[in-house]
């Protein structure tokens, strides 16, 4: 809402300066976006009449006016506008004056012509943002009138950036009453009275649209000259509400909705034919709207019709056909209530703004128009001329929206408040703000004003009462509880727990959009089971992840882009996967790492490794020890997700249950991703790791362990798990603690043979162990592995 | 006898000018092992009689005594040069970088959203978290935004074909703890919300940090209290506030709170959260008594926060992953 501050001024007596009435607007919630001064610097500007334009001798764009000041003399200027003519009244600076951008007009002399100041464009009074030309004054100016008197200035323009509950505030009015109660002065209301009938043309209106249209007033005034020139503080009001003036009709009709809320239409009645329907658009029906605009109608789109078809968007825009023009002799002015619902859809939809619509989504105080429409056509008669025929009212009472008490309670304000204010107080601001108030016992019943259709409960007044009241005037305290400590379990582990041990081994955390493209899931192979969106911001966001691998990998790509070789990045969060039938998407909590490069960064004493499975994989093993039982987990090199590399990728279980892989990328996918090198990544679904048991202490072994170590050769394609498994087995319940200290494969062996060498820690509870009893242990874990992978001996 | 005296006297000169602890070792068995000359000499003093023997024994052991004092003495003089001389020997450059596993960090967005749920957390607020895929009852029409309601306008929302959305706040978490509990309630919900809106000022993914308080006598002066002591605690340090009527559907009243900041960048009045009562019809819709219990809700803009508290300029940093940008937050 954008309006001029000397006409809110007008409507409502406040002594206050311009910076308290809007910190006021804003401490009260209605928060100033903006403000434009508007002419503060014009002293030494006057109203100049061109009497006479002469082209200048030496300068074929300049031109040598005599301008009259009012004095009797008049002042000679030299001027370079295109705008320049015989009759136009221009504001004239005057040598002394100092044009708001500190420009100082000084007697001179242009090309031997001297000039005694100068005439001015809006621009260069910052009045307007034109600078065209000079700035074309109201004929009913006075020549020597000062400028600021003539166009009702200082001023300035203020836009509100309006919550979506004060709808009444944009109309001048509702305002008004706020600015009375804060500032505690009365508001002054526009005169809203009946002109005298003197026409009889009348056009019926049926309402066909049950609750959509309530209430429809119209009526029809013949002989109007929409050409006429509209009053200089109504030009400037409406300018300075950011609406350009179009013609008589059109400005009093944005006039009245400024000033009022209502928003009115105008058609032109010679075009219209027949009764007037308001009802909801037909199948397949269209319409051209307002410059030349056709729309094609959907069923739930009011209309207001005539006999002939579509006349205009109910609420929104009329059409093209019957538009007010300069040639317009009778108007049919429309004053109506439209339910927010029946406009909301219809704007988004068509992407169709317009002031009216604006106003009626949001809700209108549905017993204006009667108001609106005497104001508007007594306006309109002043200023227009033609003659009145009488309203025409069409309602459906019941479904206008009427006003039920609301009981507000003192003792129910403190408490929500946390702060006593006495009851004149309440009682002033309530009244201030146009309700109506009945005293009861410790409560009022309280009836809003009906613009105010935003007031339903008792707590919708409380809020008045303390923006009014000032919510800086209300204390500070820290609330009393009677609660229970709620703590995190210690079982539970914790978003942290995992960041901090990836950070700890230098990944940093990256956070992507939840949404990728659907090309990006199909490149990876996890297309399947997505959600996509209905109306994505693009094709590049337009389904739900189901991975975190993508993100990590563009963002790994990009960041190899920017010159760094060695990337470590994880992220943590949701991946989501379509439910079955009706139910609600899967959100899966996920933990997806991806590195490249080296393993540390370069050092003078180490050597430099590029990262590898192992690398990948000690991350995830860090990860599953945060559950204190990393015994539930199992590796395994089958069944691999399509992103991985068929023989570097293992897939992780959890009691059984696939939980997630981890690996080399496959290189196919590195070509499709335009990537190279090898890189590594993990994914894991964090449910199955949340849990870890608490800690129970045991007590120490205080007995000698003994180390044995073994060196086995096999065949290269056992794999270490089996040894390893084989080796406890056997082992038995004396084995403390198993290594693999060395894995040796070359020239002391044949090809195709590997040589593992282990350490076996026992130890036995109750006793030292005896050499026989290592032997024999040792010797059964030898027996075994020889049974089982072929092992041979070495050493 | 003078023979022996000129030997003793040639060991000592020995002694005194021995370079080694090996030189030293061999002087000191050459005096005193088996065969050593005062070993001997000692020796001797049985075939002497008795008169001679006394002086000479004693005589004997006076030099024994000197020779093994000035050898202790050498040996410690030898063993601290041996150790200089190591000690010079082992001289490294310390100022070489040490060897360490070089450690990564979190997100900004990460690191100033914990911040703050633990400031709450000391409050007694507990965290809770809820989906972000979200049903239109749970997003909306528990929290008082009936169907067509303006106030849906601002929130641009994602949705999916089957009616459900992105959430556009993380209040639906409020609405969800409420169903799921009694009263009291001090819960604070961290969490990604959407809107579907982008640009230089706005992201389409974004975090939030909802706080709900409902107890029997919780008021607006709480509320007020509570904010104030947050924002203190996160910027440390104490800052002109304002609170400023504003409107949300699930709140009433409502404001929006603007802390005074002052930065070579921007000067005046900011927008740091939306707050207000719980209104009563949203308490009603998760079976909770409005005339005895009361509360409080909040919303942070965690992102605002971080780049307050951290200088950081363009929204959009945080979710391109730069490495330069979050190695800063370490």
């Amino acid at each position: 809402m954008k309006f001029s501050e000397n006409w809110l001024r007008s409507l409502v007596d406040v002594k206050v300066s311009r910076e308290q009435l809007l910190d006021g607007l804003t401490m009260a919630g209605l928060e100033v976006e903006s403000v434009e001064a508007l002419g503060s610097h014009l002293q030494n500007v006057l109203v100049g009449e061109i009497l006479t334009c002469e082209p200048h001798p030496n300068a074929k764009r300049l031109q040598i006016c005599q301008v009259n000041t009012g004095a009797d003399e008049a002042t000679t200027i030299v001027c370079g506008a295109p705008n320049v003519r015989v009759g136009l009244k221009a504001p004239l600076a005057l040598p002394g004056a100092v044009l708001p951008g500190g420009v100082r007009i000084e007697r001179a002399e242009l090309r031997g012509v001297a000039s005694a100041g100068m005439l001015c464009s809006a621009r260069e009074l910052q009045i307007d943002a034109d600078a065209s030309g000079l700035f074309e004054l109201p004929e009913e100016t006075r020549p020597g009138q000062s400028l600021s008197e003539a166009l009702g200035l200082p001023d300035a323009s203020i836009e509100l950036k309006l919550t979506p509950n004060r709808a009444d505030c944009f109309g001048m009015l509702g305002l008004a009453y706020d600015v009375a109660a804060l500032f505690d002065a009365g508001v002054r209301t526009p005169p809203c009275v009946e002109v005298p009938i003197q026409g009889d043309r009348h056009r019926q209106v049926k309402l066909e649209a049950g609750q959509a249209c309530p209430r429809y007033l119209g009526r029809v005034i013949e002989g109007v000259d929409p050409q006429a020139p509209i009053p200089t503080w109504m030009q400037q009001r409406l300018w300075r509400a950011g609406l350009r003036p179009v013609n008589a009709v059109v400005d009093v009709a944005n006039y009245v909705m400024l000033e009022l809320g209502q928003p009115l239409h105008a058609f032109d009645d010679d075009r219209l034919q027949g009764e007037i329907h308001v009802r909801l658009a037909k199948t397949a029906e269209s319409m051209r709207l307002l410059g030349d605009l056709d729309v094609s109608l959907d069923p739930d789109m009011l209309l207001i019709t005539d006999d002939h078809g579509p006349i205009a968007m109910a609420g929104v825009m009329g059409g093209a056909d019957s538009a007010v023009q300069a040639s317009t002799r009778s108007v049919f002015l429309e004053s109506a209530h439209f339910a927010p619902a029946s406009i909301m859809g219809v704007v988004r939809r068509l992407g169709l703004h317009s002031d009216a619509a604006h106003r009626f989504e949001r809700g209108v105080d549905p017993e204006l128009p009667s108001r609106a429409l005497q104001r508007a056509s007594g306006l309109l008669i002043a200023i227009a001329g033609g003659k009145a025929s009488a309203i025409t009212v069409a309602e459906h009472p019941q479904d206008i929206p009427s006003r039920l008490p609301i009981r507000l309670r003192s003792e129910r304000i403190a408490r929500i408040l946390g702060v006593l204010i006495a009851d004149p107080d309440i009682e002033r601001i309530l009244t201030a703000l146009d309700m109506r108030l009945a005293r009861e016992q410790g409560a009022w019943l309280v009836v809003p004003p009906s613009r105010r259709f935003d007031i339903e409960c008792e707590e919708d007044l409380i809020e008045e009462i303390a923006r009014i009241h000032g919510y800086d005037r209300i204390p500070v305290s820290l609330p009393v509880t009677s609660g229970r400590v709620v703590t995190e379990p210690e079982t539970r582990v914790s978003d942290s727990m995992f960041r901090n041990a990836l950070c700890a081994n230098d990944y940093l955390q990256a956070i992507h959009y939840a949404f990728v493209s659907s090309a990006s899931l199909e490149t990876w192979g996890l297309q399947d089971a997505s959600v996509p969106l209905a109306n994505p911001l693009s094709a590049e966001f337009a389904v739900m992840r189901t991975s975190l691998l993508p993100g990590l990998a563009a963002s790994v790509q990009a960041n190899r882009n920017r010159q760094q070789s060695r990337v470590r990045l994880f992220e943590l969060g949701r991946t989501f996967q379509r439910g079955a039938d009706a139910a609600a998407p899967t959100e899966i909590e996920s933990l997806a790492g991806m590195v490249v490069g080296t393993v540390q960064p370069e050092h003078w004493h180490q050597p430099l490794r590029s990262v590898d499975f192992y690398d990948i994989k000690g991350a995830v093993e860090t990860l599953l020890a945060l559950t204190g039982e990393p015994g539930r987990f199992r590796f395994e090199q089958d069944n691999l997700p399509p992103w991985l590399h068929p023989g570097r990728g293992a897939h992780l279980l959890a009691d059984g249950r696939p939980i997630g892989a981890l690996g080399a990328l496959h290189p196919q996918l590195l070509s499709k991703l335009g990537m190279d090198g090898e890189i590594y990544a993990f994914e894991l679904r964090l449910d199955a790791l949340r849990e870890r048991s608490l800690p129970k202490a045991r007590p120490l072994n205080r007995f000698p362990s003994v180390r044995r170590d073994l060196a086995l050769v096999v065949n290269e394609d056992v794999v270490w798990a089996d040894v390893e498994q084989i080796a406890r087995q056997a082992a038995g319940g004396l084995l403390v603690n198993l290594q693999l200290f060395d894995l040796y494969r070359g020239q002391e062996l044949p090809n195709g043979q590997k040589s593992f060498a282990i350490s076996l820690i026992l130890q036995d509870s109750s006793r030292t162990l005896t050499d026989e009893k290592v032997d024999a242990c040792i010797q059964k874990v030898m027996d075994a592995l020889l049974l089982g992978v072929q092992a041979e001996f070495r050493g | 006898m003078g023979k022996d005296q000129i030997r003793f006297d040639a060991i000592e000169r020995d002694i005194q000018q021995a370079s080694t602890l090996e030189i030293l070792e061999a002087l000191r068995v050459a005096l005193l092992g088996k065969n050593g000359t005062l070993t001997l000499a000692l020796k001797q003093l049985g075939s002497l009689n008795a008169s001679q023997r006394k002086p000479r024994g004693a005589e004997l052991n006076r030099t024994k005594g000197r020779l093994l004092a000035l050898l202790a003495e050498k040996k410690t003089h030898l063993e601290n040069e041996y150790l200089q001389r190591r000690l010079l020997a082992e001289r490294i450059d310390t100022s070489l970088p040490g060897r360490t596993t070089r450690r990564g960090n979190i997100h900004p967005v990460t690191r100033t959203l914990d911040r703050i749920c633990s400031i709450f957390e000391r409050l007694g607020y507990h965290r809770e978290e809820g989906p972000e895929i979200e049903d239109d009852w749970h997003n909306f029409e528990a929290l008082n935004f009936p169907p067509h309601h303006p106030a849906r306008a601002m929130h641009d929302t994602f949705y999916f074909g089957d009616g459900r959305l992105l959430r556009t706040h993380t209040s639906p978490v409020q609405i969800r703890s409420m169903q799921g509990g009694t009263p009291p309630f001090r819960i604070i919900v961290p969490g990604k919300v959407y809107r579907s809106d982008s640009d230089q000022t706005h992201s389409p993914m974004f975090h939030q940090i909802e706080g709900l308080l409902v107890d029997e006598q919780a008021c607006f002066a709480d509320l007020k209290g509570t904010l104030v002591e947050f924002v203190r605690a996160f910027f440390e340090r104490d800052f002109e506030m304002r609170f400023r009527p504003s409107y949300f559907p699930f709140t009433e009243p409502s404001a929006e709170v603007d802390i005074r900041w002052n930065s070579d960048r921007q000067a005046g009045w900011l927008e740091v959260l939306g707050c207000g009562m719980v209104h009563p019809k949203v308490l009603a819709n998760c079976g909770i008594d409005p005339e005895r219990y009361t509360g409080f809700a909040f919303g942070i803009g965690v992102e605002r926060f971080a780049m307050l508290r951290y200088g950081v300029r363009d929204l959009r940093a945080f979710f391109e992953n730069d490495m330069r940008f979050l190695r800063q937050f370490a």
